[in-house]
């Protein structure tokens, strides 16, 4: 070994060394956070924590969309999140315009899961439609190509947000009961236990189709290398269309759920709340399906303990807050969580 | 042209006499031009008939041209990030919201509890700081520079959507504390959403501009524009400028030859921000005051529309895509949706449909010409790779 290659040895050594003592005292600090406020409050902790984890939970669904498309051709959807504001939109109009319900009951359950699927549809619909049109003839330009197609194709898509729910923030009736369970001090709302119950099986079902299925082995096989999968007898642009439509469906459920909890659209939603979720997809690691779901639970509950604990930066801070985590993990995790480090292919 | 000349010489480069006949040409062409906009707001304008003199003020008002300016500034400052050096950046408008608050804290009343006076047009009683707007131009170009060095430094090693990414978060968070700037640990920093005005006015000998005296102040923007292309056409042809294009080409080949990667992508930043700083105290100026929610996403889009659709890379291109945006963003298309209701008697909101066109023109231009209006004839080779059969695409990631 030469003395220069020491010499990076030792720097990377001290490097490494550096961020993990930094790494530490960033925990150390959290969980001091964290401790203070809880023994000022255990009760509004807990209330925190649930509101934050129920966002984390339609971060995750958003999230998703996000890392499945980048795994299988390494593209940010910059329009998901859009996508997800058209999925608020169009169930809002379902539910509230073109069936006219405002009130829960046993007949709005059923119009809820008709709406459930046809906002999968619609979103998957419109995803699978803009990979065909736009994101499939770039597929082999240079990156900077298919990001600022996509970039694009988030206005083209927050215009007809706009014309079609109006520029201000409409407020909507939800069809879903209105009640609330207490624990102690502790109130969950009936909407955030019916959010949870779709959105579980929902990841465990896409889980299940990425792992277990013929299909899923083909996604896997075409994120792997798209030649040798074409060698191999995958379509690979039939499979880029499927994970195209499994996103797209994933952002219309969540915003059917959107819509339902918060009771309100607006046309620039989505991409604020697609920022949050991509930044939860590359705390998780993108391209990693679990990652992405803990990411987005981690995520959401960090909002949801910033804005709402006594001694924290308050909701007005809460996007610095975001982001500000994601560019500490672009600067010193690039890989995330759970991801695993790849050396750039040459 | 001695100032050419003069660069040319410091810098110890012989340049061949066809280079530096283009350059004189430019400068010919770009002066000659704005003297000729000049001499009609000034003097023609108001001497046409009054029928002339409002198709005028509907379709290419005074102000207009001026916020055109500011935007081909700014653009100007996107090109050398995106265009030469081949990185995204999704948060430029940190840069102008920067720029604009230097603006709004060295050129104001706004810190009442100092009273500085730097060859200012206020008159020396009014406290707050009151630097001269030639001094506040440099100042700010620094602070941006100085944060577009913050933000590079540690994120300069990711991949180029990564790094999208990061800038993007970057352009997220600074107008954000702009908003909640009012308390920083109980000191006004910002004001808030309600923002500082009023700014001062651009001194320039014998006179002081005020915020309406639009003729003179194109002048100093196209003087600011002028020292853009300047420095952007200077750079490119540097040491510098040919490190950038290598890196925009191809990173690993780059390195390989010996550029320092990070020095040259960081410089890239810096430089970038510095215009930026420029553009966001030249709007400072030419809106009168800082309003800390002006400063959002769309901001960052649009530029980086400019810069595409004019043709990354080309000087020219960006500053034909930046006015042509800028004019349709500002008149166009609310004097072309007003001539079209009133002619058809509808209700059409014009104005709500740049989300379409904006949005329309990064997606169809990517797909059917990805180099641009006016390419840049290297650029183009390598966005058309793929073009041909049976090559690998590498490199311009």
């Amino acid at each position: 070994m030469s003395i220069l290659t020491k010499g990076y040895q030792a720097r990377q050594d001290r490097r490494r060394y550096l961020e993990r003592t930094l790494g530490t005292l960033a925990a150390l600090g959290i969980l001091y956070w964290l401790g203070i406020n809880f023994a000022k409050s255990p009760s509004q902790f807990f209330q925190a924590s649930l509101i934050g984890l129920s966002n984390g939970v339609l971060y995750a669904l958003i999230a998703l969309g996000y890392t499945l498309v980048y795994g299988i051709i390494e593209l940010i959807n910059f329009a998901h999140g859009d996508l997800f504001m058209l999925g608020t939109v169009f169930s809002a109009n379902f539910i509230s315009v073109w069936f006219g319900k405002s009130h829960t009951g046993i007949a709005a359950f059923g119009i809820f899961a008709a709406c459930l699927v046809a906002v999968m549809t619609f979103g998957a619909s419109i995803n699978v439609g803009i990979e065909r049109f736009a994101y499939r003839r770039l597929r082999r330009a240079p990156k900077l190509a298919p990001l600022i197609t996509a970039v694009g194709m988030s206005f083209i898509l927050q215009f007809v947000g706009l014309h079609w729910n109006g520029s201000g923030q409409k407020t909507w009736n939800s069809i879903l009961p209105n009640g609330e369970i207490k624990i102690s001090n502790v109130t969950i709302p009936y909407t955030t236990i019916i959010s949870v119950a779709i959105t579980v099986p929902l990841l465990v079902l896409m889980s299940w189709i990425v792992s277990r299925t013929r299909q899923g082995k083909a996604m896997r096989a075409t994120a792997q290398d798209q030649d040798a999968a074409r060698l191999m007898g995958i379509n690979v642009n039939r499979t880029i269309s499927f994970t195209f439509a499994l996103g797209g469906a994933l952002a219309g459920a969540a915003g059917l759920i959107f819509q339902q909890t918060r009771g309100l659209t607006s046309y620039n939603l989505g991409y604020q709340l697609g920022l949050i979720a991509f930044t939860s997809a590359v705390m998780g690691g993108i391209g990693n399906l679990q990652g992405a779901v803990l990411g987005a639970l981690l995520i959401g509950l960090i909002q949801g303990l910033n804005d709402g604990l006594p001694i924290g930066l308050g909701q007005q801070w809460s996007q610095t807050v975001v982001f500000s985590i994601l560019i500490l993990l672009m600067a010193f995790k690039p890989t995330g969580l759970l991801g695993k480090t790849v050396t750039e292919k040459v | 042209m001695s100032i050419t000349k003069k660069v040319g010489s410091k810098t110890g480069k012989p340049k061949g006499p066809k280079q530096s006949a283009s350059q004189r040409k430019w400068a010919f062409g770009f002066i000659l031009a704005a003297v000729v906009i000049w001499i009609f707001y000034t003097y023609i304008m108001n001497h046409l008939p009054d029928g002339m003199q409002t198709i005028v003020q509907n379709w290419f008002p005074p102000t207009a041209l001026n916020e055109a300016m500011v935007w081909v500034i700014a653009a100007l400052g996107l090109n050398i990030v995106v265009g030469y050096a081949g990185l995204l950046d999704l948060g430029f408008v940190a840069f102008w919201a920067i720029g604009g608050y230097s603006a709004g804290w060295f050129m104001s009343s706004f810190f009442r509890q100092v009273n500085i006076h730097i060859l200012s047009t206020s008159p020396k009683t009014v406290p707050g700081m009151h630097i001269s707007f030639w001094g506040v131009i440099f100042i700010g170009g620094l602070i941006c520079a100085f944060f577009g060095l913050i933000i590079g430094a540690p994120t300069l090693r990711l991949k180029s959507d990564y790094l999208a990414l990061v800038t993007l978060g970057f352009g997220e968070i600074i107008p954000q504390f702009f908003v909640n700037g009012s308390n920083i640990g109980g000191f006004n920093l910002t004001n808030g959403t309600q923002g500082i005005s009023p700014v001062d006015n651009i001194g320039v000998p014998g006179r002081s501009l005020s915020p309406f005296d639009f003729s003179w102040k194109f002048f100093i923007f196209v003087l600011l524009t002028a020292f853009m292309v300047f420095m952007s056409l200077r750079l490119r042809t540097g040491r510098l400028g040919r490190a950038w294009l290598a890196i925009r080409e191809d990173e690993l080949a780059a390195s390989m030859m010996g550029v320092p990667l990070m020095r040259t992508k960081l410089s890239a930043y810096a430089v970038g921000a510095f215009s930026g700083g420029i553009g966001g105290v030249a709007y400072a100026t030419h809106v009168g005051g800082v309003f800390a929610d002006r400063f959002n996403f769309s901001i960052s889009i649009i530029l980086l529309a400019m810069v595409v659709l004019g043709g990354m890379g080309n000087v020219w291109g960006v500053m034909v895509g930046a006015l042509l945006l800028a004019w349709i963003n500002s008149t166009g298309l609310p004097a072309f949706g007003d001539l079209v209701n009133n002619t058809f008697h509808t209700q059409i909101n014009f104005p709500s449909y740049n989300f379409l066109l904006f949005g329309g023109a990064l997606v169809l231009m990517m797909l059917f010409r990805r180099e641009g209006l006016i390419p840049e004839s290297r650029l183009k080779a390598i966005l058309h790779e793929d073009d041909e059969p049976d090559t690998n695409t590498g490199g311009a990631e």
